[in-house]
């Protein structure tokens, strides 16, 4: 028997460490999603490049969505910080062994990335601006027709995308006192999450309210410039195909990695067999198995299938559920993983 | 440069909280919360069972994931005693410190910055011990440099029996438990 009582009381650190609550998933979800658009809008970019046409591309078109995300991950990030006055800390400081210094200076290479991607799309899709700053058009045209910088922008979406991806679950693994995170799996896995959460919301807005000429006015365009793919037509059937199949396969990677981390934390210390407890049957039980792998992963996937072999039609059902899964992991990660501990070894 | 340590004889501790009082009122800790805390862990079967009274508080690490994960620099080591400080209007209040220390040694102020013991050093400095160690009334803590073999808890530790908290997260503690 080993029984331990302690007089210490601190808010959010006891009796369970809480001192993330929804914030800090809002923030790791949005950023693995922005990660994967970046991936996937860099590799269409690469193609394009090579003379491939833009109109099957919708994810190229995503980047003004992906910079609203972003703000609402980061503002979200914001709220959870205790000291908000003192935030411009972060940026008069590099600390190369902290992965959020890290995450922290990634991000602001993202956003001027994320701005010059925009370029390529925001003067057709938002008529009202292109028409009011005509320079925007001009770097727009000068973008669109040099394939060199086309390619260097695609090559730098992909490299710092996959960057931000994996940060995000970098910044868990690296913490020796939180059992559930002590995995490297959990780069590669948020950042398969992040895709297939890009690959949905890609999805999801194409069929929004696709083939229409983008609105002239000013408030009718800002929203359209959101969710519209360019051009008066829908998007091509072989850009829902191509979504689907990319994350059927997102998906499946995402599902194995799960399986991989168990195994590891599993194979390991009694404090990680203990993390692994709170998701398979404790608190978080429920909303793991129920949200991240049935509805989140197995239902779309199974979806997926059956739409890809053309048995039930497209709908934006699957998106959904892989945004609410998507979700629902860094939900359960973080509470689970602040949860879990190291178990006092016995004997001394 | 001294390297600061703290040996506690959990056979002369009773487990009485005059330290943590001491602590909070030397320190103005704010109401509700604690920098030091006192543990009870009872081990074995009935009637073979063994009883430890411990007073907790930020083990100092030698090797401090607290510091390595702060994104500012305001968790550091300070140079002087090679202790583990917050600097309160360089933290942002990100909390990865409160989540890297496997001991829970810190919380967030009400004022918004990462908090924890100190070791006193204000006190150090001026040459006392820490408030915690010289209110004690069993005299069960001692305090000193750890890299002078004369110093009384160099001396303790090398006639005594003792254990850090959690040797496994390898984050060397600098806080003994005599045994
Ligand atoms: S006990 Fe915790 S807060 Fe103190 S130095 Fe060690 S890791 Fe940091
Ligand atoms: S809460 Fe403050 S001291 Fe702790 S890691 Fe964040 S910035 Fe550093």
């Amino acid at each position: 028997m080993l029984e331990i009582t302690s007089t210490r009381h601190n808010p959010l650190v006891d009796p369970v460490l809480s001192v993330w609550s929804w914030e800090i998933p809002v923030y790791l979800f949005f950023g693995g999603m922005i990660a994967g658009m970046m991936i996937l809008a860099g590799l269409n970019m690469l193609r394009l490049a090579k003379g491939e046409r833009a109109e099957g591309f919708y994810s190229v078109q995503t980047p003004i969505l992906g910079f609203i995300l972003m703000n609402l991950g980061m503002g979200a990030l914001f709220l959870d910080l205790a000291h908000k006055l003192f935030v411009y800390r972060v940026y008069m400081a590099f600390e190369p062994l902290s992965p959020m210094s890290w995450g922290s200076w990634v991000l602001l290479l993202v956003y001027p990335v994320i701005l010059v991607s925009a370029l390529i799309r925001l003067p057709q899709a938002w008529p009202w601006l292109g028409e009011r700053l005509p320079v925007l058009q001009r770097l727009s045209d000068a973008l669109v027709a040099s394939p060199g910088k086309i390619r260097l922008l695609g090559g730098l979406n992909v490299g710092l995308g996959i960057a931000l991806g994996i940060y995000t679950g970098i910044l868990l693994s690296t913490m020796v006192a939180r059992p559930l995170w002590n995995s490297a799996i959990l780069g590669p896995l948020f950042l398969f999450s992040g895709l297939s959460a890009a690959a949905a919301m890609v999805h999801l807005v194409a069929s929004l309210v696709p083939g229409h000429p983008a609105p002239r006015s000013f408030l009718g365009g800002a929203l359209a410039m959101l969710v519209q793919p360019l051009g008066d037509r829908p998007p091509e059937p072989r850009t829902a195909d191509g979504l689907i199949k990319a994350d059927l396969g997102f998906l499946a990677i995402e599902l194995v990695l799960i399986g991989l981390l168990f195994i590891g934390l599993l194979s390991s210390s009694a404090s990680h067999v203990a993390a692994v407890d709170l998701l398979v049957s404790g608190k978080y039980a429920t909303v793991f198995w129920g949200v991240v792998i049935v509805a989140g992963i197995l239902v779309p996937l199974a979806l997926q299938w059956l739409e890809l072999g053309h048995r039930i039609p497209h709908t934006v059902i699957p998106a959904v559920l892989v945004l609410a899964g998507g979700f629902a992991l860094r939900w359960v990660m973080v509470g689970a993983g602040q949860a879990s501990h190291m178990v006092a070894a016995a004997g001394f | 440069m001294p390297r600061f340590g703290m040996v506690i004889d959990t056979l002369k501790c009773v487990g009485c909280m005059d330290c943590v009082v001491a602590c909070q009122t030397e320190n103005d800790v704010p109401q509700g919360y604690c920098r030091d805390w006192i543990v009870t862990e009872t081990r074995g079967a009935f009637p073979n069972l063994t009883l430890e009274i411990r007073s907790e508080r930020c083990n100092h690490c030698d090797n401090p994931p607290c510091v390595t994960c702060c994104p500012t620099g305001a968790s550091h080591v300070e140079d002087f005693g090679r202790t583990v400080q917050v600097t309160a209007n360089q933290c942002i209040g990100c909390k990865a410190c409160l989540a890297a220390c496997p001991y829970g040694a810190r919380f967030v102020h009400p004022d918004g910055y990462a908090d924890k013991c100190t070791f006193c050093l204000h006190r150090v400095k001026e040459g006392k011990d820490p408030a915690c160690v010289s209110v004690c009334p069993t005299h069960c803590m001692a305090f000193g440099d750890l890299d002078d073999p004369k110093s009384e808890v160099s001396r303790l530790l090398a006639s005594r029996k003792y254990h850090t908290l959690l040797p496994e997260a390898g984050t060397k503690p600098r806080v003994f438990y005599l045994t």
